[in-house]
């Protein structure tokens, strides 16, 4: 062997391996995450923990029950706001859209996806928060529409478009007009990912503090109805991480542990089902 | 017997109400009709959105004009904004981001698509798309109670004692900074660069890795010269798309920047970001010019990042049409 | 070891300087000429299922094999493991030997095998790198000595393309035609010199024009290259061959020199083949 093809085979072996380290570094980044969170938070979690109201401050034995019923509301507002919006204009770009229309509407949608939440939240602002003089949960869950629509609009349409010509052709050889096949037999048909959709645009809207701030603001007590301030599972977990208090900590961790559970549990259930739906693999 | 009549006789005069009964049973038009608002409004949110923008930073854009974005004074006692230290932050902890997540997640990609076998492969890839899915404020959290630190007392002070030469490792090791910021973005950015990167080097047609193989090139030298480089449009587009949402990503920054408007040339050094002065000072903005101000950074955000996405997908979209067009005539 | 090793590298082979012979003109036998390669009881398995059965076959040194038969017979899968591609593929098995110059190829280190044995494949495969880079691709990889320039034009030069490409080494690879592209690849195979030259089906995708000019090609490169051709087209394989395999399902069915194949095969099966009645 000459020396030519010595380094040659060295820097094969060499590169190769440090590719599968990038690999090994990336994939174990998620598993550090979940173990620092369940090591951390952990502790803090008790049947109180999810039950009691922020205690005041330099108090210990506070909780995130109504953090938990804030974020519960605010999807709410989001899902009534996104999945009509989302799913309907997708039975349009997959069922009725010329050319030039869907061309411009799936721009937009795209568009609306790369925005920043920060800016959703300006927006929500400028639109919601300024009209009615104060935060409220109906501005918070503005913003998540916002962002829910682009994110159900598209997987949607991909679901739609993936049912067999053959289904529709049958119903529609029985007479039933072009909307009563979407209603009852497209539809259903693509049931299954349309929901895994939902979802996932919920598990995703769910963890975003940013266009929250200065929308849903936060709140200490409950808030009644959607007029008001309202806290948030993730602003809270912002808030108590930032502030100088060791209760609060734990209690940032233990927050942390929950709405991260949540996302992945949603995610994880979601896309299994979703792998053995789609018959094509990657 | 004649021919059959085809032609119907003079039209029946037909109510509105029963034209209206008709409408309804006919449905399409109706049904078209009705989508088509509900998409339609996308179109409008969209629009409105960058109208809003545009409108509420009226006030500070015809004050500052382009002065706005090389002052470095941001002053809402007294009214005077210049944003360069935010453009500055911003700029810097996206290099820095790139400068890790690129090579780790290039790396990456490389293996799950040349060298794992394709079981491993999606399974890992599967884990990296939950790594995607996990909040921001999360990454945060680990990042200001784990990553701060141990940048303050083990990895900056390492950084200054080999490399304090340099002026990008200056300064007192405060643990947050430019370079710990940096390092979060990273991690939360790598996914992206990775699910994408993946897909496009999948996508080479396999009779590339077997020319060059038969040529007597060992695997590396395959992949690196003739998949990467042939994949290389796509994976520059995954690395604008990350580009794009490092900075656009606000929570993670904020709470491990430091968030001081300063400009420094130290990595080490305490900073601020577009997205993290918007989230701090946006809830209790003293005043119109301050929230026009604030309106206006929310601005620039959004044109970079629409710019980069849209790059992005013209080179993504290339790639795919590459595969297809390329033999022969 | 070191006699085998000289007889591995050494290209003054003297067995090597036959000179060629008409088409047709000679009756001669594989075993009557020297052999650059031999395979001896080959069977080759993906997975479980096996796809080559106790082949046996002497590949006479430059002059031009032909494999054919119809889809499916392994006559790719042959191909393919002359050089050892297979390997690419995962749960490939083989047993048996394939010798290259006497020694075995399963025991030589497979970058500089396949440097010793180029390919060319069904379908044009040009890198998306300029002409000149293209070429000069197997030349850097594997390191050469002396102008790259000089054997860039010596290899376009062998594959009959240099005068088309002369003025335009530069631009890429894929502003070329179909036939040129693969005349191209050719180039690209030749560069690194090898002793033996694999192609596997090169005209199929090609026009007639072109598969006429790369016949022409593969007669004049004999000279001083061994060559292996996989076709699906007898009449190529009788225009261009010396030698012809015939297979079916998995098994050599008869090796003889071409014309005798084409005209007096010595199996039936062959000759039903040969006549039309089947693939």
């Amino acid at each position: 062997m000459t020396v030519r093809t010595i380094w040659r085979k060295s820097l094969n072996a060499v590169m190769l391996s440090l590719t599968g380290v990038c690999a090994l570094v990336t994939v174990s980044a998620l598993f550090v995450i979940l173990g620092f969170l369940a090591w951390n938070g952990g502790r803090s979690i008790h049947w109180t923990f999810f039950t009691n109201l922020p205690a005041p401050t330099g108090e210990v034995g506070g909780g995130i029950a109504n953090a938990i019923v804030g974020s519960a509301k605010l999807l709410l507002i989001a899902a009534c706001i996104g999945i009509p919006i989302g799913l309907i204009g997708a039975i349009y770009l997959a069922e009725y859209a010329g050319a030039t229309w869907a061309f411009f509407i799936r721009y937009a949608a795209d568009l609306m996806n790369g925005v920043p939440s920060i800016v959703i939240g300006i927006f929500a602002y400028s639109v919601v928060v300024v009209s009615m003089h104060h935060f409220s949960a109906l501005a918070g869950g503005f913003a998540l529409g916002v962002m829910m629509i682009p994110v159900i609009l598209r997987s949607c349409e991909e679901f739609l478009k993936s049912v067999p010509r053959s289904l529709r052709e049958g119903a529609m050889a029985l007479g039933a007009s072009k909307w009563r096949t979407i209603l009852t037999v497209v539809v259903p048909a693509a049931s299954g990912g349309i929901i895994t959709a939902i979802l996932l645009a919920l598990a995703r809207v769910a963890g975003e503090t940013a266009p929250l701030l200065f929308t849903a603001f936060g709140n200490q007590f409950w808030s009644s109805g959607l007029n008001q301030p309202t806290a948030a599972l993730p602003v809270v977990i912002y808030n108590y991480a930032m502030s100088p208090y060791d209760d609060l900590h734990q209690q940032a961790w233990a927050a942390g542990l929950v709405l991260l559970g949540l996302v992945l549990v949603t995610n994880l259930l979601t896309r299994m089902v979703l792998g053995r739906q789609t018959a094509q693999g990657r | 017997m004649g021919t059959l009549s085809t032609t119907a006789g003079p039209a029946r005069p037909v109510s509105r109400t029963q034209a209206l009964l008709n409408l309804l049973r006919d449905g399409d038009e109706l049904a078209h009709a009705v989508t088509f608002a509900f998409a339609a409004t996308i179109l409008l949110i969209t629009i409105l959105l960058i109208y809003e923008l545009w409108i509420n930073s009226g006030l500070a854009r015809h004050k500052f004009g382009f002065s706005f974005f090389y002052t470095s004074t941001w002053d809402p006692i007294f009214g005077q904004f210049g944003s360069w230290p935010f453009i500055y932050g911003t700029l810097v902890t996206t290099a820095v981001s790139l400068t890790i997540a690129v090579p780790l997640g290039i790396g990456a990609a490389i293996f799950l698509s040349e060298l794992a076998p394709p079981k491993l492969s999606r399974g890992l890839s599967f884990i990296i798309d939950l790594l995607a899915a996990v909040p921001s404020v999360i990454y945060g959290l680990l990042a200001v109670f784990t990553l701060v630190p141990i940048m303050r007392s083990d990895i900056e002070p390492f950084l200054k004692k080999t490399l304090g030469f340099l002026p990008l490792f200056k300064g007192p090791a405060y643990g947050v900074g430019f370079l710990t910021a940096g390092i979060v973005l990273a991690v939360m950015t790598v996914p992206y660069i990775i699910s994408v990167s993946r897909e496009v080097l999948l996508a080479v047609p396999q009779d590339q890795r077997e020319a060059s193989l038969g040529l007597g090139a060992t695997r590396w030298e395959t992949t690196w010269k003739v998949v990467v480089s042939y994949a290389g449009v796509g994976i520059m587009g995954s690395i604008f798309l990350s580009m794009a949402r490092a900075l656009g990503e606000t929570m993670a920054v904020t709470m491990v920047i430091g968030n001081q408007p300063k400009v420094s040339a130290s990595l080490l050094s305490p900073g601020y970001s577009i997205a993290a002065v918007i989230a701090n000072e946006y809830a209790e903005a003293a005043g119109n010019l301050h929230l026009s101000a604030l309106t206006e950074l929310g601005l620039v955000l959004l044109l970079l990042t629409l710019v980069l996405n849209a790059l992005a997908r013209i080179l993504i979209i290339m790639t795919a049409r590459k595969g297809s067009g390329v033999q022969g005539q | 070891m070191a006699a085998s090793a000289r007889q591995v590298f050494a290209k003054e082979n003297p067995m090597t300087s036959v000179p060629p012979i008409p088409i047709g003109a000679s009756k001669e036998t594989a075993q009557d000429l020297p052999l650059r390669m031999k395979v001896t009881d080959l069977n080759f398995y993906y997975g479980k299922v096996q796809s080559l059965f106790k082949v046996n076959l002497n590949i006479a040194t430059n002059r031009v094999t032909a494999l054919i038969g119809p889809s499916g017979c392994g006559k790719s899968t042959l191909l393919r493991t002359f050089n050892r591609m297979h390997e690419t593929l995962a749960h490939t098995r083989l047993t048996g030997q394939i010798l290259l110059d006497g020694d075995d190829i399963l025991r030589q280190d497979v970058t500089r095998l396949r440097r010793r044995i180029g390919m060319v494949f069904q379908r044009p495969n040009p890198f998306p790198k300029s002409i000149y880079d293209n070429v000069a691709y197997g030349l850097r990889v594997n390191g050469h000595k002396g102008s790259l320039n000089e054997a860039v034009e010596h290899s376009l030069r062998r594959a009959a393309l240099w005068e088309e490409v002369k003025d335009r080494l530069n631009k890429s690879a894929y502003g070329l035609s179909g036939g040129q592209q693969q005349r191209l690849c050719i180039a690209r195979a030749l560069a690194v010199d090898p002793e033996v030259l694999l192609l596997d089906e090169p005209c199929s995708a090609l026009d007639p024009i072109s598969t006429a000019k790369i016949e022409e090609l593969l007669i004049q490169l004999k000279e001083n290259c061994t060559i292996v051709i996989v076709t699906h087209n007898m009449q190529q394989a009788a225009r261009v061959s010396d030698f012809t395999a015939f297979m079916l399902t998995g098994e050599l069915v008869e090796f003889n020199p071409t014309p005798q194949l084409f005209t007096t095969p010595t199996d039936p099966r062959t000759e039903a083949y040969i006549t039309g009645r089947f693939g």
